[in-house]
């Protein structure tokens, strides 16, 4: 087990980000994190690499409870993330991008060596030819990418993947899946929030749906897919919403 | 680090640059001349270090002579009251600075942005005030050096040419440790905080050491000129050692040559004080040269952010490699 989240639970104020979230996953796999807009996912990422200490419920990562600790100090284990909206280091080449992600991440590599890992990534994203340029002046599809690069850079066990996809165009969106499957194939686990299904659906070992911070179904892409709860969820049954929103009723649905 | 990294033209033209300006009053032996280089070397030096936290890291100082007043106060105490030579004052200087900013690393590198800046001219104005009651120090008074005490560095004449070379060899060692630090694995970090903090983290960079380490260096020179400063100078009271203008004109040079490069900052010491000599000697600015560099820090926020040396870097990013 790479990843254990058991009955996290974060609220802001008076809002409740995430009810009782608990899912486990596999070495090796790609887990999508899919649900309605505000549903709770990057939060969860948040929860995951630290930048939120949940309210309740722990984190472990490779059999250590991580909840709580600093994102920095989760990074160097071996987590790393995409973010939704891009941040790139704008004032910086791509290449030292790439390098601050191989330097700092778990291998706390030496510049030199990090430099050689760097090119290595670049190449492997398609931003070679971007090296020397200012990370600022990329267009969206490319800081997607470089998101993607400082990433991987890092060679984490676990990357958190969140809405890679958003705003690409349909090349770029098939390159990006090339992508992420080509690092499945390295052994690198991923979970990936997306809202592209078709994507999400074609990749992903397991699919976590969450609904109002709520986890309403877990498993395979076939069976989340024909969860009468999840299409619910999506095509938005009013009476539905309402059950989901009060308390008691639903348990996350767990499959292992 | 490898040693093929300090092979940089851009490098050695900035050491070759400030030298040549540090042995110019030394080839004329004229009084004056090295009087007017010692303060330009004094704030190449000054700006250099600043430049570690405001251009490398991103975190604004107004404070940042506040190492420069208490170096100078503990190497002066240490000189006149314990009798100390001058070499281990300007260590105990240096080191009184670097452990005052290891200290405020802890609580105010918490702070972003403007509440940074704020709290570090809370820290010079504080400083001034603790030193103005503190009587080890001369409370209000401060400290004044007897004249005998050049004696051991040959008089008074020998000794001001004495520390007008470490001041130009300090010069000449902080450009190459801004080089070393920014060409580093530290300085990458320092530079993926300054672009974006949070991301940083979530790269793995250790944030709150990284920040501290970057004030306790760009600390240190400035403690070490301080007590050069006021041992040349012969007294030290506490407006003089905390003026928060020169805090200002420190920021005016850096962005003034461009923050964040390795030769910004020599240059825009340069340009600043060659600038301030000018209106000085005019009958119409003299009394309002501070408000020129008021106005010349608006200007260049407005116009040009990245200074001289970031706008050539951006202009011709051929150069980029020639210009650190």
């Amino acid at each position: 087990m790479i990843l254990q989240v058991s009955g996290v639970s974060k609220w802001f104020g008076g809002l409740k980000a995430l009810t009782d979230v608990t899912f486990s996953l596999q070495e090796g796999q790609i887990l999508g994190l899919i649900g309605p807009n505000g549903a709770g996912k990057t939060t969860l990422f948040n929860v995951i690499n630290g930048v939120y200490k949940p309210n309740e419920g722990t984190v472990t990562f490779r059999d250590v409870d991580i909840t709580g600790l600093k994102t920095y100090e989760i990074a160097r284990m071996g987590l790393a993330r995409s973010h939704q909206i891009v941040r790139p280091l704008n004032d910086l080449s791509v290449r030292d991008n790439v390098i601050v992600g191989a330097c700092f991440g778990r291998e706390n590599n030496a510049l030199a060596s990090a430099g050689t890992i760097a090119d290595e990534v670049m190449e492997f994203v398609g931003l070679a030819k971007r090296a020397d340029q200012l990370a600022g002046s990329l267009n969206i599809g490319q800081k997607k990418r470089l998101e993607m690069a400082r990433a991987l850079a890092a060679r984490p066990y676990l990357l958190l993947l969140d809405e890679v996809l958003a705003g690409l165009n349909p090349s770029e969106i098939a390159m990006m899946i090339d992508i992420v499957m080509k690092i499945r194939e390295r052994g690198t686990t991923i979970i990936m929030i997306e809202h592209v299904m078709q994507a999400v659906m074609s990749v992903s070992d397991q699919v976590l749906v969450l609904d109002f911070g709520k986890p309403i179904a877990f498993g395979t892409p076939a069976e989340v897919a024909n969860d009468a709860r999840v299409v619910e969820a999506y095509l938005g049954d009013p009476s539905l919403a309402a059950q989901l929103l009060a308390p008691s009723s639903d348990q996350p649905e767990q499959d292992d | 680090m490898s040693l093929t990294k300090l092979r940089n033209p851009g490098l050695w033209i900035t050491v070759i640059a400030v030298l040549l300006l540090g042995l110019w009053p030394i080839v004329t032996q004229r009084a004056s001349t090295r009087e007017e280089i010692f303060t330009v070397l004094l704030s190449v030096v000054l700006a250099s270090s600043l430049n570690i936290l405001l251009g490398y890291t991103g975190y604004v100082s107004f404070g940042h002579i506040v190492f420069f007043g208490l170096g100078g106060y503990v190497g002066l105490y240490l000189i006149i009251v314990q009798g100390w030579s001058l070499w281990p004052a300007m260590a105990a200087g240096g080191l009184a600075a670097g452990l005052l900013a290891l200290l405020l690393g802890q609580a105010i590198l918490r702070l972003r942005g403007s509440y940074f800046a704020l709290a570090t001219i809370g820290i010079n104005e504080a400083m001034r005030a603790f030193i103005n009651n503190f009587e080890p120090f001369g409370g209000p008074t401060g400290l004044s050096l007897n004249f005998q005490t050049y004696n051991a560095y040959g008089g008074a004449a020998n000794a001001l040419w004495l520390i007008y070379y470490i001041v130009l060899i300090l010069a000449l060692f902080n450009i190459v440790l801004s080089y070393v630090v920014k060409t580093s694995k530290f300085g990458l970090g320092l530079m993926a905080i300054r672009e974006d903090e949070d991301a940083a983290e979530v790269m793995g960079v250790i944030t709150p050491r990284s920040k501290t380490w970057a004030y306790v260096l760009s600390a240190i020179l400035p403690g070490v000129v301080g007590v050069l400063f006021f041992f040349k100078n012969g007294n030290i009271e506490p407006p003089q050692a905390f003026r928060l203008h020169m805090s200002i004109e420190l920021l005016v040079m850096v962005m003034l040559g461009g923050f964040g490069t390795v030769f910004g900052p020599a240059l825009g010491a340069v340009g600043y004080q060659r600038l301030r000599g000018l209106l000085l000697t005019s009958d119409l600015f003299k009394n309002i040269q501070l408000a020129v560099a008021g106005l010349l820090l608006l200007l260049i926020i407005l116009f040009i952010p990245a200074g001289a040396v970031g706008w050539i870097r951006r202009r011709f990013p051929i150069l980029r490699r020639y210009l650190p």
